[in-house]
């Protein structure tokens, strides 16, 4: 059985664990639905205040917001096992096992309990981009849904990466540390509104360091068909979702430097 | 929260990004106001908005966010038993503990993001993204006052938050939902006059208002002498309401409450 099957295998593992408690997976999705909405409230609510920011309209905003949550919510579900990685793994001397494992180790971890709860977010995320369509009449060819999926894929790719680095310092650190929210959950407030909202370094930085505004912004301005504000050319939304993976690719060079440092606690 | 200072200064570091990304999304909304609508037209300034975000991520720690950890495992390993039968008031036991471990937890996160919004941000060049000062000596002393009443009044609720989680031996259901609600009532997640017009008298009499958005108007100074006397009696009046309401609910789920034996 190769890696991947056996990823599947513990995906439904986790997922008919749940089921066995259907009103509290089916709660906890809605608790889900309900903590990641109030965030389009705050939004909304702005909106209802002040009509437009910088030009860019409701329904336009909503489509960054909608793409941002689907990546997250997909990235959420899957990296969990990097996410718990110091204090469920580490710390319980269980990571020892994985290791005795003939298999991906990244494949092991994204297997590990992957939480149907995130449906929640993934919901509400899709339910935003319906809204965007409606609102700011976005004509979905066949090629902005490519687009639109290899953004969502890029951006997957970038929030999984987030959580395998997060999981990789907690080989140094040993606890699983809040600073990794900054790029994730910070990451969603940030690509929930278009970039040139923000300061010139905080742009720099979500562009060239944790390139969210590849995965999300761009994209989203090619799909809308506007010019870019500040002043890409039209085609770099078509390629720039690919920052996500070389980031990917990055993290998962410092995981490999963080497994072979790992020595165990012999708990 | 001292014992573990990298998990609480990456904590703090995590509220400072957050605030920051919040200020700077007011101020891109702010900034095309400037231009369309006319000077006072909105419900507050730019650097009263920005001052009530920092104030926000300080308080965070303030907002009753869920039960107190410890009642739930007291109520779960079954220790419930020896504060029964303590010769001392149940209610006030775990309302006097619960006050110190959330004022325990918000002093030293809200004097680190006074450090940083109020004297790093200015000091740095960024002044107008900064902490301002109270609008007066009076506003200040008042918003001190306004700030006592918001511990005590976080704390009711957090002991509703306590005795639910005692009647159902499981806080975390309870939790999800109330995060939402205080996040949206106290002006955690937007200052509360920034939302619709139509809303605002409701929004100001209802009880979670008191826990920030009651407090921060009176250190910009937007409700001075009688309005504010008004601000500081909802306050109370919601405490004490709201504890009588916890004393009622506390003991009839402690008569029905069954601790196992072993």
């Amino acid at each position: 059985m190769g890696g991947v099957a056996l990823f599947f295998r513990l995906v439904l593992a986790s997922l008919k664990g749940q089921a066995l408690y259907p009103t509290s997976a089916v709660l906890a999705t809605l608790a889900q639905f309900l903590v990641t909405g109030i965030e389009v409230v705050a939004i909304w609510a702005l909106f209802d205040r002040f009509g437009t920011v910088q030009g860019w309209a409701l329904g336009e905003v909503a489509l960054f917001y909608g793409l941002v949550n689907v990546m997250f919510a997909i990235a959420d579900a899957l990296g969990r096992g990097f996410d718990v990685l110091g204090t469920e793994f580490l710390r319980t001397g269980a990571f020892d096992r994985l290791l005795l494992r003939p298999r991906t180790l990244p494949l092991q971890l994204m297997g590990h309990d992957l939480r149907m709860s995130r449906l929640g977010r993934l919901a509400q995320g899709l339910m935003v981009l319906a809204y965007a369509t409606a609102q700011a009449g976005i004509a979905w060819t066949p090629a902005h849904v490519g687009l639109a999926l290899f953004a969502i894929a890029g951006g997957v790719a970038l929030f999984l990466g987030i959580l395998v680095l997060q999981g990789t310092l907690a080989f140094w650190t040993v606890e699983s540390l809040e600073v990794a929210n900054m790029f994730t959950y910070g990451g969603v407030e940030a690509g929930q509104y278009p970039i040139t909202l923000y300061a010139r370094w905080f742009r720099r930085l979500l562009t060239f360091g944790v390139p969210l505004a590849c995965v999300a912004y761009y994209p989203a301005v090619a799909i809308l068909g506007r010019a870019d504000p500040l002043g890409a050319p039209a085609w770099i939304g078509w390629l720039s979702p690919l920052a996500g993976f070389v980031f990917l690719a990055l993290s998962f060079l410092a995981w490999g430097h963080g497994v072979r440092r790992y020595t165990s606690a012999g708990s | 929260m001292l014992q573990y200072r990298t998990a609480a200064l990456a904590g703090f570091a995590t509220q400072c990004w957050w605030g920051g990304i919040k200020v700077m999304v007011l101020a891109a909304f702010y900034g095309g106001a400037a231009a369309s609508a006319p000077a006072g037209s909105l419900p507050m300034t730019l650097a009263h908005a920005v001052t009530y975000t920092w104030l926000a991520q300080g308080l965070l720690a303030l907002l009753p966010w869920g039960s107190d950890p410890e009642v739930a495992q007291a109520v779960r390993t079954g220790s419930v038993a020896y504060d029964r039968l303590r010769p001392v008031d149940a209610y006030a036991l775990w309302y006097a503990r619960s006050a110190g471990w959330i004022a325990a937890r918000v002093l030293p996160r809200l004097a680190l993001m006074v450090a940083f919004a109020g004297v790093a941000l200015p000091l740095a060049g960024w002044g107008q993204w900064g902490w301002q000062p109270p609008a007066d000596l009076a506003a200040a002393l008042v918003f001190v006052l306004s700030a006592v009443l918001a511990l005590l009044l976080s704390t009711a609720l957090v002991m509703l938050l306590n005795v639910a989680a005692t009647a159902a031996l499981n806080e975390r259901g309870i939790n999800a939902f109330a995060t939402p609600l205080v996040v949206v009532l106290s002006g955690n997640l937007l200052p509360l006059p920034l939302l619709p017009e139509s809303w605002q008298t409701a929004l100001l009499l209802q009880p979670l208002a008191g826990l920030m958005d009651i407090p921060m108007r009176l250190y910009a100074g937007r409700l001075a002498g009688w309005p504010a006397a008004g601000g500081l009696a909802l306050q109370a009046g919601w405490t004490i309401a709201l504890v009588a309401l916890g004393r009622l609910a506390m003991s009839r789920t402690m008569r029905r409450l069954e601790v196992q034996g072993g």
